[in-house]
């Protein structure tokens, strides 16, 4: 089912593109006040993200899940069977014995940073963490783009009630504006 | 990396994984690491690989937390609307 272009997908212009827009558009919906605080354009981008990932993966299903909270590490608490015909102890069911610990104790650990994998078998934690990465990095790129974008908004641009651009003055680096 | 792929990895009946099929999976997601993918996987262990994976996705975290704070800062002033007009325009471009 799963092949190699499943991670190649993150890669091209056209989702990351695809991806800004949505964001930006995910954004708009949110903001009652002025403007969303970090919390929360992280929480719309990871949204948004998991949308984009269409639903194929255990890591974007748990952030749709998990819709409001931020904390991806909150465990749904619900002992879930996967589709895996293993014999599935409540708990972890890595590897085989013989395997060095060592290993199952990193896996372990990867399991905890890739959303709704906590549980998981390690080829599907490996697998999930690979989609992941891809997404992350395309992620990345997409909202480096929009910040590097609207940090160079030319200030000729036509105001929206009667607001004047100010953000041709910001210098557009990759650190934090604080 | 492997010549020898398994078709579907979650139909794999027995309760047992091959070590071809994590060897598989582990050079895979060593492609994927900055750090890592130049390297031959005979040189690099299945858990450097993991503890790297482990750091890279943190990283990326952070990195994403850092662009939602400079983002939600710039939207302070920009209006969405022209926001989504600059990046129609860049489409365009």
């Amino acid at each position: 089912m799963k092949n190699q272009t499943t991670t190649t997908r993150w890669k091209t212009d056209f989702q990351q593109q695809l991806y800004s827009s949505k964001l930006l558009q995910a954004i708009s919906h949110v903001r009652r006040n002025p403007s969303p605080n970090a919390r929360t354009v992280r929480q719309v981008a990871d949204r948004a993200l998991a949308v984009a990932a269409k639903g194929r993966t255990r890591w974007s299903q748990a952030i749709l899940k998990n819709k409001l909270k931020l904390n991806f590490k909150k465990r749904k608490n619900k002992p879930r069977l996967v589709a895996m015909h293993n014999k599935k102890k409540h708990g972890l069911n890595l590897l085989p014995k013989k395997k060095i610990p060592a290993l199952q104790q990193r896996v372990n650990v990867l399991g905890k940073l890739v959303p709704g994998c906590r549980k998981e078998s390690f080829p599907v934690i490996l697998e999930e963490a690979t989609d992941y990465i891809a997404a992350l990095e395309m992620q990345i790129r997409a909202m480096t783009a929009l910040a590097n974008l609207l940090s160079s908004t030319p200030v000729d641009m036509v105001p929206v009630g009667g607001m004047v651009q100010f953000g041709a003055s910001q210098p557009a680096d990759s650190g934090p504006v604080l | 990396m492997s010549s020898r792929r398994s078709r579907s990895r979650q139909s794999a009946g027995s309760s047992r994984i091959s070590d071809d099929q994590i060897n598989d999976l582990v050079s895979k997601l060593q492609q994927l690491l900055p750090e890592l993918r130049n390297r031959s996987s005979d040189k690099v262990s299945s858990a450097r690989v993991l503890q790297e994976t482990c750091n890279y996705i943190r990283n990326l975290h952070r990195e994403v937390d850092d662009l939602s704070e400079r983002l939600s800062v710039l939207l302070e002033t920009t209006e969405t609307s022209s926001a989504q007009a600059a990046i129609i325009r860049s489409l365009l471009m």
